[in-house]
């Protein structure tokens, strides 16, 4: 009786020891950072991008949403999300912890630029030097297209962009960013260019108020990156799933919906404009 | 035709309307003063209320100088209802009293100074507090467009700006016109139903008015017909003036029927005076030549066209005597009473005219063995009667008889199913050598009328398209008959 119950005992325990490491691959959750690299108020969207990793990796997805570079670099450095879609400066700044998972393809190119935008009544402004002594709106300071870009290009001309606008401000997405520029509150801003071309699609009337006065040249498109610490397996099984979407019909579907063609493996190299521009600003 | 003049019909749902149509402006009126008063009030809470939430949130959104994150607070209240932001607008201030952020930033750029926005903020800037602790300040100007509540954003008795919320007069008059249109909905609607109400009940009150001055007007007139209690049943004074003129109607006409009576029973006394004294005056020398005519013709010329004239004379002279004693009729003979064999004698009397007619003649006699009435004078008045209504029946008519008597009256009614008699015929029924037949000298009734009228009783005819019917009534013990 009590040799049998030893027995039994034996077997649960044994059992308890093996289904948490069982569960460990099988089970744990993919969390992915969802930066405003993108029109991260897609709510819908997003609830059907999320269901569909969660169908093809198998696994339990999520999705946390932060407005600021600067969280979603704390969060990638104190390895609490697996995966992120960043801007190309933050991965530059995270460039020891983090890994290039994959780059998206914007009509068919995996680049994006920098739009100068002002207000629509504002038909005069051509280049961020016209713009001197205004209200000028960046994104974060974390953004090249959004905060990096604008300032190189006033530094560029001679001047210090520390006192050449009248006043500056965040508006920690570029989304928000356009909104600033219609709205009127700022009188002109850089924006990230597939934002704008994304909400020119889904809400023409905002970006009808505002004016593209100058178009940078291309800048490697915000990748999406692994921490450093994710497994080979993971890294490969997200990497997969990604590059797999233009294949079938609902990732097609979905590419669609944020403007996007595709996912590539992409190159470090992308991005070493936007490196040189870091170095003139002084920072590694 | 002046307006007091109107019809009370007109009148009194005019004037109740105008009464309606002046409380209800008065009303309105009255509510519309307060509501703007009240509106006046709300409006500058509401933007008080606004201004105190609004400066509370945007203190740590100053603190840390998220201008973009204040843009945001300032445009809530204006993204569910765009068209607002055209009358009302949330600008916030920075300690120089320069333009922090605007909800309207198309009009108030950044860092624009308060003075230099128009001429109503810079009177706005030239008396705003800028204590940390200032209270709510209100800048309500008889000339300026706007209104303006301006309120510090403190804390802790720090100060990081000002927030002023800007609303046009034209948001007081915009919903002031929703309100005012909406209590002129509601006043037509009330008045929509009040007004048929009241002209309804006016008429409706008034019309029994109008048909009691419809019959008060013609009450001189012959066809004035008596009113049907049934028209207005209530006993408010409209029903009492029903019920007076009721009254006033019954005693005219009864009056009025009095006064026929006594025209005719005079008219008939006058004619019985004239013919009493014109049969007397005709028979006292008429009895004296007689006379002569009986010597004449006894004692006279015995020639035979003497004598044929004679006899020719006092024949004539008989007929004028007949005639003179019909009219006098001399009710005060001395006879015995009326017995049942009186009626017997009457039948066999008349029975003769009966057969000559084929008369359905109906006997109803109730009589006790005696009544103290002069049998010659009653049987008179019965042969009378009957040969009239034997010949009025005509060939196979009807007629009845009917007697009865009581301790006081004797009542004789005869009827006959003959030609019915005219009105006018009515009227002169009793008058002497009044003819309704070719038969007749158109005394009989006559001679009835004197009998009974003599005896103290009454005699009445009465005919319609049925029957013709006449009632005789003698009082049994009546100082004439005893």
């Amino acid at each position: 009786m009590s040799k049998l119950l030893r027995i039994f005992i034996t077997i649960g325990w044994l059992l308890a020891m093996c289904l948490p490491s069982q569960g460990q691959t099988a089970d744990q959750t993919i969390r992915i950072a969802m930066t405003p690299a993108f029109l991260h108020d897609q709510h819908a969207m997003l609830a059907e991008w999320r269901s569909y990793l969660q169908q093809h990796t198998k696994r339990p997805v999520e999705f946390i949403q932060r407005d600021r570079y600067r969280e979603t670099i704390d969060l990638l450095q104190q390895q609490k999300v697996d995966f992120a879609w960043v801007c190309d400066y933050p991965y530059l700044v995270l460039k020891n912890d983090v890994k290039l998972l994959a780059v998206a393809l914007h009509e068919g190119k995996p680049y994006y630029q920098a739009y100068l935008i002002v207000p629509a009544s504002d038909t005069k402004t051509r280049s961020i030097v016209d713009l001197k002594g205004s209200i000028f709106a960046f994104a974060d300071p974390y953004s090249n297209t959004g905060y990096l870009s604008p300032r190189f290009e006033v530094k560029r001309s001679g001047a210090d962009p520390a006192t050449f606008f009248k006043r500056t401000f965040f508006t920690w997405s570029h989304r928000k960013v356009i909104d600033a520029v219609a709205s009127g509150v700022a009188q002109g801003a850089s924006v990230d260019s597939y934002v704008w071309e994304s909400l020119a699609k889904v809400r023409p009337d905002i970006t009808a108020k505002t004016r593209i006065a100058w178009k940078s040249e291309p800048y490697g498109f915000p990748p999406m990156v692994a921490q450093r610490n994710v497994s080979a397996a993971d890294f490969a099984l997200m990497q997969g799933v990604l590059m797999d979407m233009q294949n079938n019909a609902q990732g097609l579907a979905l590419l669609k919906r944020l403007n996007l063609d595709g996912f590539i493996k992409g190159s470090p190299k992308l991005y070493d404009g936007v490196a040189e521009m870091m170095r003139q600003f002084g920072e590694p | 035709m002046r307006l007091f003049d109107l019809s009370l019909r007109y009148k009194m749902p005019l004037w109740g309307g105008g009464l309606i149509l002046a409380t209800a402006l008065a009303l309105s009126a009255s509510f519309m003063l307060q509501a703007w008063d009240n509106l006046h009030h709300d409006l500058q809470k509401n933007a008080e209320d606004l201004g105190r939430i609004t400066a509370r949130a945007l203190f740590p959104v100053m603190l840390h100088d998220e201008v973009w994150q204040a843009f945001e607070v300032v445009s809530l209240p204006f993204v569910a209802n765009p068209e607002t932001a055209l009358t009302e607008s949330l600008v916030v201030f920075d300690n120089q009293q320069r333009v922090y952020v605007s909800s309207n930033s198309h009009e108030h750029t950044l860092l624009q100074p308060m003075a230099s926005l128009d001429p109503e903020f810079a009177a706005l800037s030239s008396e705003l507090p800028m204590a940390p602790d200032a209270p709510v300040h209100v800048r309500d100007a008889g000339d300026a467009q706007h209104i303006y509540v301006a309120l510090p954003v403190a804390a802790d008795g720090v100060r990081l700006g000002t927030v002023v919320v800007a609303y046009h007069k034209s948001l007081l008059w915009q919903r002031f016109s929703q309100l005012l249109l909406n209590a002129i909905g509601i006043t037509l609607l009330v008045l929509g139903v009040l007004l048929p109400i009241s002209a309804y009940w006016g008429r409706r009150m008034m019309r029994p008015m109008q048909w009691i001055t419809e019959r008060i007007r013609h009450i001189g007139d012959p066809d004035m017909t008596a009113i049907d209690p049934a028209l207005y049943p209530y006993r408010d004074e409209v029903g009492l003036l029903y019920r007076a003129y009721a009254d006033m109607h019954a005693r005219l006409q009864e009056k009025a029927v009095l006064e026929k009576e006594m025209v005719k029973s005079e008219r008939m006394a006058a004619v019985g005076r004239l013919t009493a004294s014109i049969a007397h005056e005709i028979n006292n020398p008429l009895g004296g030549m007689l006379n002569t005519l009986s010597t004449l013709k006894r004692y006279g010329n015995p020639d035979p066209v003497l004598q044929k004239s004679v006899s020719l004379l006092e024949r004539g002279l008989s007929q004028v005597r007949d005639t003179v004693a019909a009219l006098l009729v001399e009710a005060k003979v001395k006879s015995r009473p009326l017995s049942p064999t009186d009626l017997d004698d009457v039948r066999i009397l008349v029975g003769h005219a009966g057969k000559k007619h084929a008369t359905h003649l109906a006997w109803r006699v109730d009589l006790p063995n005696e009544v103290p009435l002069p049998s010659t004078l009653v049987r008179q008045v019965l042969i009378n009667l009957l040969l009239n209504a034997i010949s009025a029946a005509g060939q196979h008519g009807h007629v009845s008889l009917k007697v009865s008597a009581s301790e006081q009256h004797l009542l004789i009614v005869v009827e006959n199913d003959g030609q019915s008699l005219s009105p006018e015929q009515l009227n002169r029924l009793f008058e002497p050598f009044t003819q309704f037949s070719d038969s007749g000298n158109g005394l009989g009734l006559w001679i009835c009328y004197q009998i009974v009228t003599q005896m103290g009783g009454t005699i009445q005819a009465q005919s319609d398209t049925v029957l013709t019917r006449f009632t005789v009534n003698l009082p049994c013990n009546s100082p004439e008959n005893t």
